[in-house]
Order: C-alpha cells, then sequence, then structure tokens
C-alpha cells in the first residue's frame, strides 16, 4: 500500500505539473484546471486508504467545515477583492504549515520519524524549517491582506532601526532552531513560532500598498517553500515537488513584478517605498492642465479610428470595467479600433487588470501586454487612461531625478490625444508628479472612473 | 506443475524452471539495491526531488501567459494545500494524543479551505476567460 501510495503521489505531482502547463493559453487552462482538480483528489483519497489512517470521523467533518468555507468565500467573492483574497488564502497555508509542523511534532511515530523525545536531527531541522516559513506567511500575509483590505493603512510603516530588529530577530530564529535541535524541548518549537510570526508582521508593514504585487507574489512563494519544507518533515514526495512548483511560480511572479517597476526585489522588501521621502522630481506647480468634459471625450473618441484603453488601478477601486466594456462595443458600433494595454503593475496582483477586463466580457484577444502594444500608441488616434498614473509617466523615462526613473512604461503620450480619468489633480502612489496632465495633447477628465465612463457612453447617444 | 507436465513440453518446462529462477535471483538483487536506498538519509533523496522539481516549475511557469497570471496565482494556492495530506496522516493516526489531534484537525480544515476556495475561485476566474465574436 505504501508503495502504491508513492506512485499515485506521482501521478498526482505530474497532474499538479501539467495543470501549471495548461495555464499558457487561456483554451488550454480549464483543461488543465481539471487536471489540477484530478491531481488533488487523487492523492486526498489514497492518504484516507493508508492502513496508518485508521479512522476518518474526524477527518471528514474537518474537511467538510473547511471545504464548506472555501466554496462559499470563492463563490460569494467580488473579482475586485481577489488581491486581498489571494493574501488570505496564502495565510492559511502558512497557518496549516504551522500546524503540521506541530503536529508531527507531539506525534512523530505517525510519520516514521522519531518518537517524542527521539525525533531525528534532520527531521527536526526540516520541521523548523517548515514551521519558521509557514508563521512568516501567515502573519506576513494577514498584514498584506489588511493593506489590501484597507483595514490598514496602505501606508508605509518605518521606524528607526527596523532593519536592524528585523535582522535581528533572524539570527535570534537560527539560533533558537540549533536549541530546538539539542534539547527537543517543545518551548524552543513554540519560540521559533513566536519569533517568525513577529518577523512576518515587521517584514511587511514598511511595504506601501502599491508593491503589494510583488508582496502578495512573494507571499505566494513563501507558502510553496513552506509546503516543501512540511514535505521534508514527513518524507512526502508529493509536498517537495508541489512545495517547490508554487515557491519557483510565486518567485518568478516577483521578479516580473520587481522587473515592471525597475526595482530590486530587495528595494521592495526594504520598503518605505510611497512615504514622504520619496517625492521628488521638479515641481509643476504653475503649470496650466487642459481639463474637459464627458462630452468632450466622448467626441474626440467617436471620431477617432483608433483608441487603446490603459486600466489601472483606479478602474478596479471604481468598478469601471462593465461600464469601460459598454464603452469599448460602442466604440467599435462607430468603427472604432479599440484595444486594451495592460503594465504587468498595473492593480494590485499579477495579471489583475486581465481578470476584471475578461469578467467584463472583453475579450482576451483584444487586450494585450505592454510590450506587445507600446509601438500601437504612436499611430493611435486616443489612449484613454483610467485610474492608472505612474505606469504613464514620461518622467520614468527622461527625468532621471524622479523615483520612477528607469521603469518601463506605457508610451501614452505619443497618441494623438491622451485622455486622462483621474479624481483629481494630486499625485500617484509615489507622490511622483506626472509632466502627462500637463502635455499639449492630454486632456483631464476629473472625476470618478465609473461616472466618467457612463457620462461619456450618455454623451455618445 | 511439474507432474502434469507431458513428455513433449519437458523442455519448456525447464526453460521456465531456469526463468523462475532467475526472476529470484534479479529480486534478490532488487532488495539489495532497494536496501541500499533505504540505508540513504530520505534528505538526499528529497533534496534531489526538489531541485529538479525547481526547474520543471520555473521552465513550466515561465510559459504561463501573463494574461493568467491572477489564475496561476489561484491553482498555485490549491495545491500547495496538498500539505492537506501530512495533516490527514496526522489526523487519522491510531496512538495520538489529544493536542496534536486538535492541530491536526485544525490543519486539514484550514487547507480544506484552500483547496476548494483556491480551485473555485480559479475556475471563475478562467470561465471569464473567452474570446468573443
Amino acid at each position: 500500500m505504501e508503495n502504491f501510495a508513492a506512485l499515485v503521489y506521482l501521478a498526482a505531482a505530474v497532474l499538479f505539473i501539467l495543470a501549471l502547463r495548461g495555464l499558457s493559453h487561456p483554451e488550454s487552462a480549464r483543461q488543465g484546471l481539471l487536471l489540477g482538480m484530478t491531481g488533488m483528489g487523487i492523492a486526498i483519497l489514497t492518504t484516507l486508504m493508508l492502513p496508518t489512517v485508521s479512522g476518518w470521523f474526524l477527518i471528514i467533518p474537518a474537511v467538510a467545515i473547511g471545504g464548506g468555507i472555501g466554496t462559499y468565500i470563492a463563490n460569494k467573492i467580488e473579482m475586485t477583492s481577489l488581491p486581498q483574497l489571494m493574501a488570505a488564502f496564502h495565510s492559511l497555508v502558512g497557518l496549516a504549515a504551522v500546524f503540521v509542523a506541530a503536529a508531527a511534532f507531539y506525534n512523530p511515530q505517525a510519520f516514521g520519524i522519531g518518537t517524542p523525545d527521539d525525533i531525528h536531527l534532520s527531521s527536526l531541522i526540516e520541521m523548523s524549517l517548515g514551521l519558521a516559513i509557514g508563521a512568516v506567511t501567515f502573519t506576513g500575509s494577514l498584514i498584506a491582506w489588511g493593506k489590501l483590505q484597507g483595514k490598514i493603512s496602505g501606508k508605509p510603516v518605518v521606524f528607526g532601526g527596523q532593519h536592524v530588529l528585523n535582522a535581528a530577530l533572524g539570527a535570534l530564529l537560527l539560533v533558537l532552531i540549533v536549541l530546538l535541535c539539542i534539547t527537543e524541548s517543545g518551548v524552543f518549537f513554540w519560540s521559533i513560532a513566536l519569533v517568525a510570526l513577529a518577523l512576518g508582521v515587521l517584514m511587511i508593514i514598511p511595504i506601501g500598498g502599491a508593491d503589494m504585487p510583488v508582496i502578495v507574489s512573494m507571499l505566494n512563494s513563501y507558502s510553496g517553500w513552506a509546503a516543501a519544507g512540511i514535505g521534508f518533515t514527513l518524507h512526502n514526495n508529493l509536498l517537495i515537488i508541489t512545495g517547490a512548483l508554487v515557491g519557483a511560480s510565486g518567485a518568478i511572479l516577483s521578479y516580473i513584478m520587481c522587473k515592471g517597476m525597475n526595482r530590486s526585489f530587495f528595494n521592495v522588501i526594504l520598503g518605505g517605498f510611497g512615504g514622504e521621502q520619496a517625492a521628488g522630481g521638479p515641481s509643476m506647480e504653475g503649470r496650466s492642465a487642459k481639463i474637459g468634459a464627458a462630452e468632450d471625450a466622448a467626441y474626440i473618441m467617436k471620431n477617432a479610428s483608433s483608441v487603446i484603453i490603459v486600466p489601472g488601478y483606479g478602474m478596479a477601486v471604481a468598478q469601471a470595467q462593465h461600464a469601460l466594456r459598454e464603452m469599448g462595443d460602442i466604440l467599435k458600433k462607430h468603427g472604432v479600433d479599440v484595444k486594451y494595454a495592460i503594465h504587468p503593475v498595473a492593480g494590485r496582483m499579477p495579471g489583475h487588470m486581465n481578470v476584471l477586463l475578461a469578467e467584463a466580457n472583453v475579450s482576451y484577444d483584444e487586450v494585450f501586454e505592454m510590450e506587445n502594444i507600446n509601438r500601437d500608441f504612436a499611430q493611435a488616434d486616443v489612449a484613454y487612461v483610467i485610474g492608472a498614473n505612474d505606469i504613464t509617466n514620461p518622467a520614468a523615462k527622461n527625468d532621471s531625478s524622479s523615483p520612477i526613473y528607469g521603469m518601463p512604461v506605457l508610451d501614452v503620450e505619443k497618441a494623438k490625444t491622451v485622455l486622462f480619468v483621474k479624481r483629481s489633480m494630486g499625485s500617484g502612489y509615489a507622490g511622483i508628479d506626472n509632466p502627462l496632465f500637463y502635455a499639449d495633447n492630454t486632456m483631464m477628465l476629473l472625476g470618478d472612473a465609473k461616472k466618467m465612463t457612463e457620462n461619456i457612453i450618455k454623451a455618445f447617444e | 506443475m511439474e507432474q502434469t507436465v507431458n513428455p513433449d513440453n519437458a523442455p519448456l518446462a525447464a526453460q521456465l524452471r531456469q526463468l523462475s529462477e532467475s526472476a529470484a535471483e534479479l529480486a534478490a538483487q532488487a532488495d539489495v539495491a532497494g536496501g541500499v536506498a533505504h540505508g540513504q538519509p530520505f534528505l538526499i533523496m528529497g533534496l534531489t526531488v526538489f531541485i529538479l522539481a525547481c526547474f520543471v516549475g520555473y521552465h513550466v511557469v515561465w510559459r504561463v501567459t501573463p494574461a493568467l497570471h491572477s489564475p496561476l496565482m489561484g491553482l498555485t494556492n490549491a495545491i500547495s494545500s496538498v500539505i492537506v495530506v501530512g495533516a490527514v496522516i496526522a489526523l487519522g493516526a491510531a496512538e495520538a494524543s489529544g493536542f496534536s489531534k486538535v492541530l491536526a484537525f485544525l490543519a486539514v480544515a484550514l487547507a480544506s479551505v484552500n483547496i476548494f476556495g483556491g480551485f473555485i475561485i480559479t475556475r471563475r476566474m478562467l470561465h471569464m476567460f473567452k474570446k468573443k465574436g
């Protein structure tokens, strides 16, 4: 039976890999998801059949309770709340890892890794790693969730000696792991958990809301490493393989997000970006911007032959995606070519804008990634920027004193007319003024993203 | 077996016997080899699997289209909850203290939230990605 289970676990791991491969295209993705679900299903069923698993009377209710809650939440949640949902889910993986590590610590016989006061050394090390990473993932994701949900301020929390404190806690963690390996005492086990929980909080509080795409990806990665750590502890290859896949996936997403902001991973992790000190660049005081009304925008777009829509986080906040799609449909009826341009860090999680546009029924072949559409702005009549700011800032290209200098941006200023929907004339998250507002070919449309788009639709008629 | 063999088939029977002997020999050798594998600490095997899986993950994930990065996160979130396997073993163990059972129960419940939640939210997302017209 043990060998059979190992083979089924291998099959499950292969199914997980195929599920990830399916995501290379929207058409193959749904089939891939089915493979992933099958993999999970056979892994769990086989585990239930193991001779060491004696009774199901506790397992079934636990799965039913958890599964019921998960099903309810996933069906109810609004797509705009996706980033915080992901953060919340990551925190649960972290906490589950902590509990599994603890269960293994108090009942090592169940996994054949020793007896309560005589656990194998390698298992203790692996267990503490799974425990520590799980605990960091738990509290870190909780803070990220709070920031995304608006429960706590998205502003970075910075104080003197922050990095020294974090480094000291990290060192303390290593000392505690060594002590646990020597003494095998529960005191040190829970001390590791507490220090790691504190570290998770301290690591995420200095990071600003707009850096959340990196953080959500990083925590995704951590949840994978935690699972792998548990896999080492329990001598289970399926957990190790899956953990490595998830860990690699999150790491790649973090890398892509960092590249999208032209910042190093460490620069993001050290935090503080978006605070007072980040403001820079020449002041735009005294320059005047052209401010237009919905009717002007409607007139310009109706007479255009091509419009590129550039959505940002503001579109998600205002839930403007449905109105936006409606506007696109009307424009298409007037013979206007409509495309959507997505910056890698638009929104609060990787692919955030794509999901929202898909929700609003925008065909995925009208939605383009930055590198595939940036050349088209020069030929476009209108760039309709809605809820985005820094990702369109030309200062990133030509002003070396700007804090976002070097960040890849969408070349919206090359369009004949830029329609910029914005709530007020304030600056973006990084406190950076956008010279685009004052450009000759820019018309500012001040107002809520959704209301403004709806007013434009009305003005079409 | 041999009593029922008729004379014509005698050479075949001899060959069969030979075959079964060599099979037994091979099995014994495999046992020894298996023993060596067991003798090796799991850490080495685990590390081998881990590093190779990292490479597989690296190559598979780079091929994921950026438009599907959110579903990717939902899917990885669901599959990382495969730690439920460990939690189920701990919860189903016959001789276990009450405390470790409580921990395992919580772990199974939390991981289940993620498995169901992660797969369902991913399904919802993927069903929205359609080509129109």
